[in-house]
């Protein structure tokens, strides 16, 4: 990241300009060229740098009020399979594995669940057993019950 | 919420386009004029439908990072460990889960050494043990919200 990708980042970290030239808008805030940040995100957007361009939905407001980390305990040697097949459902909005710390936390196989009541998210999570079969040794699930903080991901601004 | 702005919630997760005049774009797709989806899209900010509108990075191929991270805390202190957990600028997030492991946070940082160091510096004020779960790989992110 160079410095004008970084002020690039820090003017649309919050957002867009809703205006009908936001890009013109960015350029003439940052005193360079609508061309050059056309390119620079083009640039950012292909190298997956920015995942994507668009509405940031809060799922709450959609009715998704029941969200859970479910976290599995699956095999390493299986995990690249199990994990791409989690990640393609399409309640699914997360997955990762990460590591295990044993013996207390067993699981390496984490999906993030969201569904409009917690029965939903039960027979989710049931399609899921199903799909893992003998190749799970153990899961739960972690309802979030408060958020604590979210500030989200800021860059500071240099000086 | 009406067809328009179901369809836009829809539609407009990703693909927004790197052009001239992006919100006529998407607006003729809409068969909506370029005034009304700008409205519309304030609209659904103002209300907090959509939390934000625009890229969003990843701030690990930027050559930052980032962790998720636990700890188990006793109950009776719950309040005072968040306090001071939440103090740190580079907790990005954090959630109250219903489990032993019942904190869990988002470090964000812009080295991978700053991690640990967070870390080591909660585990120091706090007496408890930070179990760092970074992720090791990554199979999915980004579900499609249906309004």
């Amino acid at each position: 990241m160079d410095e004008l990708d970084r002020q690039i980042i820090t003017a649309t970290q919050s957002g867009l300009p809703l205006v009908k030239e936001p890009y013109a808008v960015i350029a003439r805030d940052l005193g360079i060229d609508t061309e050059t940040v056309k390119l620079r995100l083009q640039t950012m957007l292909d190298n997956n740098q920015i995942r994507r361009i668009g509405a940031v939905p809060n799922h709450y407001k959609l009715g998704y009020k029941a969200n859970a980390m479910s976290v599995w305990n699956v095999p390493d040697d299986k995990i690249g399979e199990l994990g791409k097949l989690l990640g393609a459902l399409p309640f699914v909005s997360h997955c990762y594995e990460r590591p295990r710390f044993l013996p207390e936390w067993p699981y390496n196989l984490f999906a993030m669940l969201h569904g409009k009541s917690r029965e939903e998210v039960s027979e989710k999570v049931a399609q899921i057993v199903d799909l893992l079969g003998e190749h799970c040794a153990g899961y739960e699930l972690l309802y979030s019950k408060q958020i604590l903080k979210k500030t989200g991901l800021r860059l500071k601004e240099k000086d | 919420m009406d067809d328009i702005n179901r369809q836009i919630i829809n539609t407009l997760q990703g693909n927004f386009p790197i052009s001239d005049r992006p919100y006529l774009e998407v607006a003729q797709k809409l068969g909506i004029t370029e005034d009304n989806l700008l409205q519309r899209l304030e609209c659904l900010l103002k209300n907090k439908i959509l939390t934000r509108f625009g890229p969003m990075y990843d701030i690990q191929k930027l050559g930052g990072s980032f962790s998720l991270c636990a700890i188990q805390v006793p109950p009776e202190r719950f309040e005072e460990i968040t306090r001071i957990v939440n103090a740190f600028p580079e907790v990005a997030h954090n959630y109250e889960r219903d489990h032993e492991f019942n904190m869990w946070f988002v470090l964000a940082t812009e080295s991978a050494e700053q991690i640990t160091q967070i870390n080591q510096a909660i585990e120091e004020k706090t007496g408890l043990k930070v179990y760092n779960m970074p992720k090791l790989q990554e199979f999915f992110v980004g579900l499609h919200f249906q309004a």
